[in-house]
């Protein structure tokens, strides 16, 4: 595999325009909001007031009466699902726990949890029906992060729930999981520098600026089809005909195009209210979330509460890590705490080790995957520590992560040893930076670094590769393009089958139209269906030495196929270019067309570093970032422009989680800011252009030595930022976001 | 309900006649009564910019501003950028400089850096950055949109 990976590309590695882009920067392009149909009803969500309630009753009498509305749900409309974990495509999924997120029964968990849904002639009326629906409520006491939901006597959000650990009683910890190696305490006596801190950090929205949608066409024959803006179009349809209570053949997704996702798009909200309320009407009914629905309901990732210890010895080798993380679940289990537990002290050898993760029920929105989640929140606190022990034993603080870092055969602390990867090489290059060579002078400023690992998604991808009449090409894909992932696929299929990028038009099918193919998440497209890709134009080639081999009466296998050129081996026949033969299909057996199956072996493994310049006004604990650069391993980098595209937004996210963006909520558990002033993601004028560093250590797990890209950028920029903070003030931050008063505070608590 | 008002205004250069409630958005009339789809919805309360359109050659939230507010103005969208099927320099260097990810922001982003270029067609990094401060992008970390807006200035300037 790595020979192929060093190979020369031709399309691969260029910069080509993508081939969705005109409609992009045409207003052409059509996402779910802009799909509509004549006589489309238009749905709306009655949300919950309270942060944890019993719903007493619901009466939806006054709303059903005023003109315009047509149909009502409410959590009884929906079938009772069983309380286990089905694999929905290739994940675990709680069916009883989807449902009563996307409409309650009984009890609402989190303040603006759906409690009924209307559809009406228009938006206008079905928001003016919200207010003529009552409900009574019994209001209980929240539970509002992880440390009073763990509280012996806290308020339980699921008393009917019982664990593994806690059989008898109910409890607000849904799961516990723990890695341990070595012996600990044998670790840590051998350091000569030990280092405990406690972090703190708030849950963040992923801040896609598409609110989510979904619009139902239910047909008289018991067909259906769901235009939607989802990252998983096969998981959204099996999810959504569960949820909805109808067969899955009877359902077709068809992804619109996606206005971001970042792991807040892999849910379903809408779709099986939208589906009922057509089915109830007989109307296409739509839904379109408002930003305060999109904040108050859908995305955030944990916040958590971690605990960091670890040792290292005088010659700067670490000897013992513990570390202990309590991540919010949301209102129904599931946080990325075991990816937390998975990536927490993953860059590094640490011969003696214990970590334990506990996922925490509290009255906040479920969580949703956010970017590498999970693993942002551990390595702020692991990394602001290393930060402080290479401080302690005088070693520069990227030579110190070289001195300790992973390489081919390290072990993990879960699963087998890691094979090739490429963190010793991203921490070399970060070092060799424009940036990290260059000095920074100045009152209040100070440069920090810190690094990331994440893995990449393997799992199921169909591609299929068509060479049309004209020998030019179409590749169709299951995977949603939410980033530029037509052209990487186009790229890959041009490259097998000799062409120019621009000849390969990319096409995102619907479910009908495609082979099950795993969400567009987990940084596994372009490894996965990128594979896929290439077996299919594999395929497709195949079969053109097929072609070539009848017109010559020669055997297939003494065609070769080199630059886009079928040769004869044996007989003096001129080569033959695709076009040439594509005009002889009709003669020699019909269209050609190659497909492609695959499941591809996720990888472990991708890691990147980021070294940021900040300057801190002493009087207001303003930070303003001066310099930012990401160093990031990519494997083989398809199309470089939407690889350093990943890397730049990955750590413009990670900066402001850094510096701004938490949830807010007051005591009585109500979000308090639900709109993006006050949800503070980073504009233009809070950055500086973005430098990146390409790493291409080629990945053993992928014909073209694809590694993921799309989600390590994201996590190394909190801690940089915090230690870069530390040069600047003196004050070592150990809570997120490090917004102007949190660290106008630490800084006179100095 | 109050009555449907008719409205008389100017969309793209062509005058354009409809029927709106009162209580809806330029933002709406535009894309579920004209059809006008390009303009995105990304927060209703004027913070993303991701609806953003020229009013008399000023860029405004279309969110924030009433459809019957369009009367006897001048309304330029995405969909009027483009010359026929010359692509404007902004639109060609968003495309070059891989500007887009999900696109979701880009017909706000790209009437914003016409409404600046038109004033201002050689800005400093800062310029645009202050100009672009209104319109939110998650994907890219703008470094490839200023970007962009810097090398449609050069062309711009260029002509």
């Amino acid at each position: 595999m790595a020979e192929e990976a060093t190979q020369e590309f031709r399309v691969i590695g260029t910069r080509p325009v993508r081939h969705d882009g005109v409609d992009k920067v045409t207003g052409r392009a059509k996402y779910g909001a802009d799909y509509a149909f004549p006589d489309m009803l238009h749905g709306k969500i009655l949300r919950s007031p309270h942060a944890h309630a019993i719903i007493k009753s619901i009466n939806v009498d006054r709303a059903l009466r005023l003109p315009g509305v047509k149909a009502v749900l409410t959590g009884e409309d929906l079938p009772e699902l069983p309380d286990k974990a089905e694999p929905i495509g290739e994940v675990p999924t709680n069916l009883r726990h989807t449902a009563l997120n996307i409409l309650a029964r009984g009890k609402v968990l989190y303040d603006g949890h759906p409690v009924a849904a209307v559809a009406a002639t228009s938006p206008h009326i079905a928001e003016e029906a919200l207010s003529l629906i009552e409900v009574e409520y019994e209001v209980l006491a929240p539970v509002m992060n992880v440390h009073e939901a763990m509280a012996p006597d806290a308020p339980i959000l699921h008393p009917e729930r019982r664990t593994k650990e806690s059989p008898d009683k109910p409890t607000n910890v849904a799961s516990h999981i723990q890695f341990k190696g070595g012996n600990l305490e044998e670790g840590f006596k051998q350091a000569d520098y030990i280092v405990e801190r406690q972090f703190e950090t708030q849950m963040v929205h992923q801040g896609y600026i598409e609110p989510h949608n979904a619009l139902a066409v239910y047909n008289p024959d018991g067909h259906a089809t769901v235009y939607t803006s989802t990252q998983s179009p096969f998981e959204a349809r099996q999810l959504t005909a569960l949820v909805a209570g109808m067969p899955e053949g009877e359902l077709k997704v068809v992804p619109a195009e996606i206005g971001g996702g970042f792991g807040g798009k892999l849910v379903i909200y809408m779709e099986p209210l939208a589906l009922l309320l057509s089915k109830k009407t007989g109307h296409p009914v739509k839904f379109v979330m408002s930003r305060s629905e999109v904040l108050r309901a859908t995305g955030p990732t944990s916040g958590s509460s971690i605990k960091v210890k670890i040792g290292a010895s005088k010659d700067g080798k670490l000897t013992a890590a513990q570390v202990w993380l309590a991540y919010e679940a949301g209102a129904f289990p599931g946080s990325p705490v075991g990816a937390g537990c998975m990536t927490a002290i993953s860059c590094y050898e640490v011969p003696n080790f214990l970590i334990d993760g506990y996922d925490v029920l509290v009255n906040k929105p479920k969580t949703a995957a956010y970017r590498a989640p999970g693993a942002t929140n551990a390595a702020f606190a692991v990394e602001t520590v290393l930060d402080e022990l290479a401080e302690k034993c005088g070693v520069d603080p990227i030579d110190f992560r070289i001195n300790n870092g992973v390489k081919a055969g390290s072990p993990r602390p879960f699963g087998p040893p890691y094979k090739r990867i490429g963190f010793i090489e991203t921490c070399r290059a970060l070092k060799n930076s424009d940036h990290y060579k260059s000095k920074l002078h100045g009152r209040n400023r100070g440069r920090g670094v810190a690094f990331g690992v994440w893995f990449h998604a393997g799992g199921q991808s169909s591609a299929v590769v068509n060479v049309h009449n004209d020998g030019t090409a179409s590749v169709v894909t299951g995977s949603v393009d939410i980033g530029g992932s037509r052209a990487s696929m186009a790229m890959i299929a041009a490259e097998v089958l000799g062409l120019q990028a621009s000849d390969v038009r990319p096409m995102v099918a619907d479910t009908d139209s495609i082979g099950y193919t795993a969400m567009t998440g987990g940084s596994r497209t372009t490894h996965s269906t990128g594979a896929a890709v290439y077996e299919a134009a594999r395929d497709a080639v195949r079969q053109l030495k097929d072609r070539a081999a009848r017109l010559w009466q020669i055997k297939p296998e003494d065609v070769d196929f080199v630059d886009g050129k079928l040769i004869s081996k044996n007989n003096g026949v001129p080569p033959m270019t695709i076009k040439e033969l594509a005009a002889k299909f009709g003669r020699t057996g019909g269209p050609v067309s190659g497909r492609a199956g695959v499941s591809a072996r996720g990888g472990v493994g991708t890691f990147a570093g980021c070294c940021v310049d900040v300057e801190v006004d002493p009087e207001t604990g303003k930070v303003q970032i001066l310099r930012a650069t990401v160093a990031q391993e990519a494997g083989k980098a398809i199309h470089p422009s939407y690889v350093e595209g990943q890397m730049q937004g990955g750590t413009a996210q990670g900066l402001g989680w850094a510096l701004n963006e938490e949830y807010v909520y007051d005591t009585r558990g109500n979000l308090r800011n639900t709109g993006f002033l006050d949800y503070r993601m980073p504009t233009c004028l809070d950055l500086p252009l973005i430098e990146t560093v390409v790493v291409e250590v080629p990945s053993p797990d992928n014909p073209l030595g694809i590694r993921g890209v799309g989600e390590v950028s994201i996590v190394p920029p909190p801690a940089a930022v915090a230690n870069a903070i530390y040069r600047a003030t003196g004050v070592r931050m150990q809570e997120l976001p490090m917004s102007p008063p949190r660290l106008l505070k630490a800084m006179k608590n100095k | 309900m109050a009555k449907k008002q008719l409205v008389e205004t100017t969309i793209n250069g062509e005058p354009v006649e409809f029927l709106c409630e009162p209580r809806q958005s330029l933002l709406e009339s535009l894309r579920d009564i004209l059809g006008l789809t390009g303009s995105k919805e990304g927060c209703l309360t004027g913070d993303c910019g991701a609806c953003t359109v020229l009013v008399d050659d000023r860029p405004v939230c279309s969110c924030l501003m009433l459809g019957v507010e369009a009367r006897g103005k001048k309304i330029t969208t995405v969909e009027g950028l483009a010359e026929g099927t010359k692509l404007h320099p902004l639109q060609q260097k968003f495309l070059e400089d891989a500007s887009l990810q999900c696109g979701i922001c880009t017909p706000g982003f790209l009437m914003s850096a016409k409404s600046l270029l038109d004033r201002n067609p050689n800005p400093t990094e800062a310029e645009i950055r202050y100009a672009l401060a209104g319109n939110l992008c998650r994907c890219t970390g703008y470094d490839k949109i200023v970007r962009a807006v810097m090398d449609a200035a050069k062309v711009i300037q260029a002509r």
